[in-house]
Parts: C-alpha cells; structure tokens; sequence
C-alpha cells in the first residue's frame, strides 16, 4: 500500500466514506459488458451451483445444477453458459480495423470492440480459470460425450482467466478490483473482497455514513456473500433440503419440476443482490472520466481478442495443462513489461497516483523559472539545439545530474539534469534541466515544445518509452538447462481419448 | 528473552534441501585439520580437474561469502582460454563485468578480452587502460577475443554463435529464465555463486509456476540442478573476507549443513582506534565492543515504529560517523602495519530503499564517503567496517520478505573487521509471534535455511555483544 492510499483509508475512516485515489479512471468500460456471477457448492472443488449471467440488468440468465455432484448435469451447466457467452464473445467479430505494423509495411486487423467480461472478485476469475481448465480438454465422441460448445468455451474461459493476469488488461475483470483501484474505504482490503460492504463505503444509500451501511452489509439475509462460495447457513437450511428433494423426486417429471423450481427460487435470492450490486458498480465506474492511455491498453486487449479468435478460426488445440520452459520465461517477461508500463501509464495519467512518486523523489513538479529555448550546443560535431530551462520545485528532489527524466506533458520529450541546487533559503531546490528531442527539425524549437517561464511541469525518472521485447530460444531448442524440448502436456495438441476420463474435480 | 534458536532438521540430514550436501564434491568440511589456504587450494585444483576432465556438461561451485569466488572466475577463464578453448563469460551486472575484466587482464596480460557491452556503455577507468580490452556492442566486432564478457541481459540479446564454454558468475542471483535465454550459447558451463544470497523476485505474480521444475522464479543454478541432478557441485571452504570472530556465526546461521572456515585467525586482524571515546556514551561502548569482538548489537527500546525509523536512521549514522571521528584503524594479513578505516570502508546496509535514504539525510556532508544501500545492492561487495539496520526493527510483523535468510545474510557477512546491528528492542518477542507461514508447495524442493530459524540463530549470538542506548 502506498502512503497516499494509507492516507486515504485514514481519511475514509475518519470520514466514514470512502476516499478516491485517482482523478480518472483507468480501466476500460465496454459498452455492453457480460455479467458473470458464479456460486460454487461447498465442499466440492469449483463445481458449478449455480449463476447469473448476461448483458441486460434486468433480464439475467439464471442457470441451475440442480445435482452439482453429477458430472453430466456440470457439463450441461457448462453447454448452457457457452449459449450465452460464445454468442456474446462473437457478436464482437463484426467490425475490424487495418492497423499498420512493421513501420507501414504490412498491415494487420484487429476488432474495433472487444468482449469485456465482470466477475464479482478475484475469487470469480479464479472459478473461470478452473471451469475452463475442466472444460477444455473434453472431447465431443468417445466415452463422455459432451455438446460440441463446451470445449471451446473452456478454450475461451481460460483465455479470458490467462489475460486477467495481464496488468492494465480489461477483458476479464473483478469488480472488488476495479473498484478498489479508484477507491480507498475504511476497512481492511480484506473486508474489500466483499462487494456489498465496498459499495457501502463508496456510495451508502441516503442517510448512513459508509461505515454504518457496510456493518449493515454484513448480514447475509440481506447481502449474500458475492460467491462463488454460499453462506454456510443458506447452504445447511436453504440448499441441503432443495437439493435432497431433487434426489428424492426421481423420474416424476412433475415433482422434479417442482423441486427445480424451489432451488432455482431460492439460488436466485442468493445471486440476485449480487447481480444489482453488479451494476451499480458498473455505473460508479462509468462516471469516472478515462485516463488517456485506457484506450491505447483497450487496443491492445481488441489485438489479444482478434489474435486468439483466429487461432480458434484455424482450429487450434486447446491450451496446454502447463507452461513449457520458454512459454513460462516469454510469459512472465511480458507480464513484468505490462505490469511496469501500466504503473507508468497510471502515473502519466493521474496527478494523484504521481504525486506518490513525488513523495519517494522519483518525480518532481515545480514551475519554470527560467527558460532558454534557443540554445546550441556546439560543442559536438554538429550544431544541435538543446534548450535549458530550470525550475523551483518543494518536493524532495532525490535525482542526480547525468539523469534522464520525462514529463507527462511532452512524454516525446527527453530531459536530462544538469544541476541540482537546494536554495540557501529552504524555500526548495532549483533544478536545471537540458532538453532533447520533440522540439522540431530546426534550430529554433516548435511552439509550445519547451515549457514557458511561469509554467507548471512535472518530470519523473518514470519512462513510458519503448521497451524492446525480449528474445527466447525456441520452444524446441529449449536447452539441456531446463529438460530439453517440451512434452505433450506443455505444447497444444489435440486432446486423446484418456483426457475424457480424466477426474475434473 | 527466549532465543535459543532450535532445528527442524538435524545438520547433516541429506537431500531434503536442494542445497544439502552432495556426496563425492568438495573440500572437507570446516574446523578440519587441513590449514585454510590448503584446503582453499585443494578445493580449486578439484574444480580445474573436473573442468578439464569434460566429464560433465556443467560444473557447479558454491561459494561462502569473500570465500575466492573472483580468484576462482579468473583462475578457470585463464585456464580454459590458454587451453585454446574459447570462452564466454556471464556476469549479473556491468559493475560485476567490469571489476571481473580488470581482475582477468591484470592475471592474463597477454590475453585477448571482449566486453561485449550495450550501445550506450562508456567504459570505466579500469576498463579502458587496458590494451588487451576491447569494447563492442556486436559479438562480430570482438573477433579476435579469447574471452568475451558480458551481463546476462546483453547476452540473451546475441541470437547466434555457440562457444565451449562458458562460466557464470553470481549464478544464484541469475533467474532461471535468464539462463534460459543464454543457455544457447555454450555447450559446457562453469556455475558460480554464493547460495547464501537474496533469491532472485519478481514484481508480479508467480504462483502458476510453483512446482514446475524449469518455474522462471527460482535461481540458474536451481534449474540447472532439478534438471541435471547429477552434475557435480563443488564448495570453497574458505572464508577470506570474514574474521574468525564472524566466519563461525554465518557459516552457523546460513550454511547449516556445508559451513566453512575463515582464512585468517584472530591474530591477523584487529581493529583499534586512535582517539579515546570521551563521551560518546553507548555509541562509543558498541563501537569498543565490535572492535574488540566483531559484534555488537545497538538496542534502542523497544517501539513500533515506520519504517523510516529517525531514531534507528540516527544511530546508523551516528555509528558511522563517530567510527570515522575516532579515527579506527584496522589491522590485517593486507595491512599488518595497520590502515585507517576511512569512510570508502564502512557501509550501512538496510532493507528497503527509504531507510537508505533516511539513513544517507542523517549522515550528511560529514559522511558523503560512506556507503548507504540496500541488502539486494550491497550483494558481492566488501568492507571493513558495516552498519546494519535489522531488516525487523521495530516492525510489527514479520513478513517473509523481512525473514528472508539471503537479506541478513548479506548484510551481516559483508565486513572485514566488525559488524554494528542496529535494532530495537523486542525482535525475538516478535519471532516469536511470527513463525514462518509460508505455504508448502508440491514438487518445490525445500530450501535452507528456513529464514525465521537463520534470524533466531544471528540474534542469539547478538545477544551477546548488547549495548543498550540510553
């Protein structure tokens, strides 16, 4: 936690509501999103209970297991919820945009729109990584016959859960996450994981602090646990006898409607607040204004979509079980890349998430003071120009001369520190910095390229400039290090007749 | 005060740990009769033998702290180089490439050397005045180079070209997926390190690869084993850096089941000031009381504090500061005439990057020379004198970052003469409080020293060497 979120909660608990740590949002909110809201039975590794799901707030899809302990009625749970989401997911592969790569030389597509898909909480993606991990490797003949949409989904679940690892990507999100990212309440982020209770801190119904209305949102009658697990309670009075009834209706088709029925009932009264809840954060996030740079990582989420629905379209196998040896070095390089571009971006584009870069002397803001926009270093070879400007700042400067620093503002721009000298009176530290690149091709700079006396700028040692990707051996170089080559269960192949009788508890 | 440290597993027990003991390598263990700089000998013939013999497609060499792991990188580049084997070598950091040249051109005057670097490298003072040395960012501009060097990151950027061999150095603190990306080039390696060290981390989430055995998280020379477990691993048993007061202590808490010696005995070294301590109250009984034993712990009452602590941050650099004022001297096998420990000798280490900082406003101008880092950046270095801040002072829990054994482990083994731990009152309560949660995974060899046993250990032998501040 970083001090200025410290302080927020600080500031929430004296308050008693919660406190915003950003001053835009910086997540991507579709137009049309899916709800998700998962309940899983307790005592059974992720097997399906129940959930709703859809992109219309007033009309869920409810889907029920009724036995959760029987195998085929999981799939059929399974085959449903692909009824809902592979047409959803392909309503996206309409409209797709020519994007240059290669400088210009070629050319690729990619969707205009892609799915966005809101689970409760972390522990939500969790269940969509291991439905689809239980999914993808089923086969449609053979013993164990499942429909046709249920391996594929599993294909798409496990993209969805793979990309939410991804930092800054927006395809598969939790909303105790997205919220607590703009949010700070005054409680622990433990108590954050319940969605009922974050929602109190930051918008409690008229009349009660936040403090008060989450205490409130601790009852389970009124606020059932946003799953996937169910309330202990619910699970022993409500569900437990459901369930028996359905046992005991055998083959009667009439009574087993009627006990049907009852537990759809009563799952949905669980699920239900939820759902609303759902929404309603939605609709917080909504009325945040986008930082700049969302729509740049939304791009990038529409690439990842467009890229893995053509390896789908050309028949692709289901993902491996593990990551191979160069799969796992690529993807943690990627994700270490992601995760420090996206603090990057954040910072650039939120005053508040930069002022704790501030605060730890890795940016600084201050106003010019004095500005040379036309001067030549000749010193060179060339005649090159390199204006200086410098400028007075009170936050704790902590950079070096010989530093390179960036600012938000002219993120095209170069700044290196020549000097940094603390004022004699204390009233803060001058900072001369030497500008280079963004300023035009001539020897007088472009208007408006080098900041004014008077200005307000902010620089960081923090660069969002282009990081070179790594290079890997390939995947079946992978050398005697690491155990050689790969085997079947780290590479994508076809899944064999013994995958359908594997345990997918 | 409870703080007799007790064992889960007795010393000895074999193969639970993947840095246990392996049988057939290696001197014989510490406290034998053999005199240090024998066994020292022994155990590098033991590791040029096995090179030459290219009975094994890599070598492994475990290396205490100051323990000759430079002395060994050179010895074996030499070796392999005049043996007409072309060689690259891999270091962690420019600093270590660097300090790994100058040491290789001053050994080997004749020979021709590559710093392969990246484009906007300027090579430093001791780089350049060397006429065997030349400098490229392109494995083609290095020609005629009999040893080309090189950082991990620079060579997981050359696509092609395989050499013989290879040596890695600080392969313990490498990654395992930085090996994999250089592993290409070389068909027989040489690794080095100190598997004491801080393991290597990540800034994101890792736990879908726990238990893999090729998981991108653990360090090279882990890897290498999971996958080769029959490649011989080798271990220098002596300790040149340590004194005799600190060799025991470390090779106790850190290298429960292999140990070593220190090179020199108590004789050798000593550590004296020049000026009386008139006043100086605890500051200058914990500084009398390292110099004379090698230890000292300087305990300011127990509170719960930030963790820039101002008063720990102040007596860090009173320490520091008052060790220059009196003007300490220090005696050893380098300098039996004695040499005056001037502020490029003493360092003050701490966990995190802020109490650096708050540690360096303290010191002000008076102590520019001094070092202030952080354990992960004082890795590999050496001085006479260190400060440590205890990575658990005045903390109310101890998470596993702070009990990591790597991090004390670098900060109380990186002193020629003495050690000053600078802590608060109440670390053992708070062990006790705190025992190690961490989850235990499948398929993921267990590791030693168990970082909240290695903390019990070092702070029961600290114990001893209490001054209490006033």
């Amino acid at each position: 936690m970083s001090t200025l979120v410290a302080l927020a909660r600080a500031e929430a608990v004296a308050a008693g509501f919660a406190q915003r740590t950003t001053t835009v949002r910086h997540l991507h909110v579709a137009a049309r999103p899916l709800v998700f809201v998962p309940l899983s039975m307790a005592g059974e590794a992720n097997a399906p209970l129940a959930a709703l799901v859809g992109t219309d707030p007033a009309a869920p899809r409810l889907l029920v297991v009724p036995q959760p302990r029987n195998r085929d009625q999981r799939f059929r749970f399974a085959a449903e919820l692909a009824e809902v989401l592979l047409p959803y997911l392909d309503s996206f592969r309409g409209v797709a945009e020519a994007v240059p790569v290669n400088r210009g030389k070629e050319i690729r597509h990619r969707y205009v729109d892609a799915p966005q898909v809101l689970v409760p909480n972390p522990a939500g993606i969790q269940f969509t990584r291991l439905l689809g991990r239980s999914t993808r490797f089923r086969r449609t003949d053979g013993d164990y016959p499942v429909h046709p949409s249920v391996p594929l989904l599993g294909r798409w679940l496990t993209f969805l859960a793979d990309r939410a690892e991804h930092p800054g990507s927006c395809l598969l999100l939790a909303m105790t996450e997205a919220l607590t990212l703009h949010w700070a309440t005054g409680q622990s982020p433990l108590e954050d994981n319940h969605l009922a209770a974050l929602l109190a801190w930051i918008d409690p119904p008229d009349g009660l602090t936040g403090a008060e209305a989450a205490a409130r949102a601790e009852d389970p009658l009124t606020w059932p646990p946003a799953g996937p697990l169910t309330d202990p309670t619910f699970d022993n009075e409500v569900l437990a006898p459901l369930i028996a009834a359905y046992a005991e209706a055998g083959d009667d088709p009439g009574r087993q409607a009627r006990a049907r029925e009852a537990l759809a009932e009563a799952l949905r009264g669980q699920l239900a607040p939820t759902w609303r809840l759902m929404w309603r954060g939605l609709a917080l996030l909504r009325d945040l204004p986008p930082g700049a740079r969302v729509a740049q990582r939304w791009a990038e989420d529409r690439d990842a979509f467009t890229g893995f629905a053509s390896y789908l379209d050309e028949g692709g196998h289901p993902q491996p079980r593990r990551d191979g040896a160069v799969v796992a070095a690529q993807r943690l390089h990627r994700l270490e890349r992601a995760l420090q571009s996206y603090a990057v971006q954040r910072a650039y584009d939120d005053p508040l998430v930069m002022a704790d870069y501030r605060l730890t002397g890795e940016a600084f803001v201050g106003e010019v003071t004095l500005a040379d926009p036309n001067r030549i270093d000749d010193s060179g070879r060339r005649r090159v120009l390199r204006p200086r400007i410098m400028l007075r700042t009170t936050d704790p400067v902590q950079v070096t001369p010989g530093t390179a620093v960036y600012s938000p503002d002219r993120p095209q721009q170069k700044a290196r520190v020549v000097l940094v000298t603390p004022r004699p009176d204390g009233t803060g530290t001058d900072v001369v910095l030497e500008l280079t690149g963004g300023l035009g091709r001539a020897l007088t700079p472009a208007p408006g390229s080098v900041p004014e006396v008077g200005e307000r700028v902010c620089y960081t040692t923090l660069s969002d400039g282009f990081m070179p990707p790594g290079e890997f051996p390939a995947r079946e170089e992978t050398p005697w290090t690491h155990g050689g080559p790969p085997t079947a269960d780290e590479e994508a192949v076809e899944p064999t007749a013994e995958d359908a009788l594997e345990e997918w508890e | 005060m409870t703080t007799t440290p007790y064992r889960w597993v007795l010393p000895g027990t074999p193969s639970l740990g993947v840095v246990a003991p392996r049988a057939g390598a290696g001197a014989g263990p510490a406290g034998s009769a053999v005199p240090p700089d024998e066994a020292a000998r022994r155990a590098v013939a033991g590791v040029l033998a096995e090179l030459s013999s290219g009975d094994h497609r890599g070598v492994v060499v475990d290396s205490p702290p100051g323990a000759g792991k430079s002395t060994l990188v050179v010895r074996a580049a030499g070796e392999l180089a005049r043996a007409g084997e072309p060689l690259i070598v891999v270091a962690q950091t420019n600093e270590q490439v660097d300090d790994l040249i100058d040491r290789l051109a001053q050994a080997e005057p004749d020979l021709p050397i590559g710093r392969l670097s990246a484009n906007d490298y300027t090579a430093s003072e001791r780089v350049r005045h060397y006429s065997t040395v030349r400098v490229a960012a392109k494995v083609a501009d290095l020609g005629g180079s009999s040893v080309i060097i090189g950082t991990a990151a620079k060579w997981a950027m050359v696509p092609e070209g395989r050499w013989p061999w290879a040596i890695v150095d600080e392969a313990y603190q490498m990654r395992s997926d930085a090996l994999l990306r250089v592993a290409g080039r070389f068909d027989r390696a040489l690794f080095v390190g100190d598997p004491g060290q801080l393991d290597p981390f990540s800034t994101v989430e890792t736990e879908r690869w726990v238990g893999l055995t090729w998981d991108p998280m653990q360090s090279a020379v882990a890897a290498l084993l999971r996958h080769n477990p029959e490649l011989p691993v080798h271990r220098l048993p002596v300790s040149w850096r340590l004194p005799a007061s600190a060799a025991p202590v470390v090779a106790e808490a850190f290298y429960p089941f292999t140990g070593f010696s220190a090179g020199t005995t108590e004789a050798q070294r000593s550590l004296s000031f020049t000026t009386a301590g008139l006043g100086g109250g605890p500051v200058d009984e914990a500084l009398e009381l390292a110099a004379s034993t090698g230890w000292a712990l300087y305990e300011l009452p127990a509170r719960h504090t930030l963790r820039t602590d101002a008063e720990a941050a102040a007596a860090c650099a009173r320490l520091a500061l008052r060790l220059l004022e009196r003007g300490a001297v220090a005696v050893s096998e380098r300098d039996p005439a004695g040499r005056p420990v001037t502020a490029d000798r003493i360092a003050i280490g701490a966990a995190h990057r802020d109490q650096v900082a708050a540690i360096r406003s303290q010191l002000g101008p008076a102590g520019a020379g001094i070092t202030v880092d952080t354990a992960n950046r004082l890795q590999g270095r050496e001085y006479d004198v260190t400060i440590v801040l205890h990575p658990l002072s005045g903390r109310r829990d101890a998470t596993a970052f702070h009990l990591e054994a790597g991090r004390l482990c670098v900060l109380t083994s990186r002193h020629r003469h003495a050690c000053v731990v600078v802590a608060r009152a109440g670390i053992a309560e708070l062990l006790d409080a705190h025992p190690s949660t961490e989850p235990v995974h499948l398929n993921v060899p267990v590791k030693f020293p168990d970082g909240w046993e290695a903390n019990q250990a070092m702070l029961a032998r600290l114990a001893a060497h209490r001054t209490t501040a006033r």
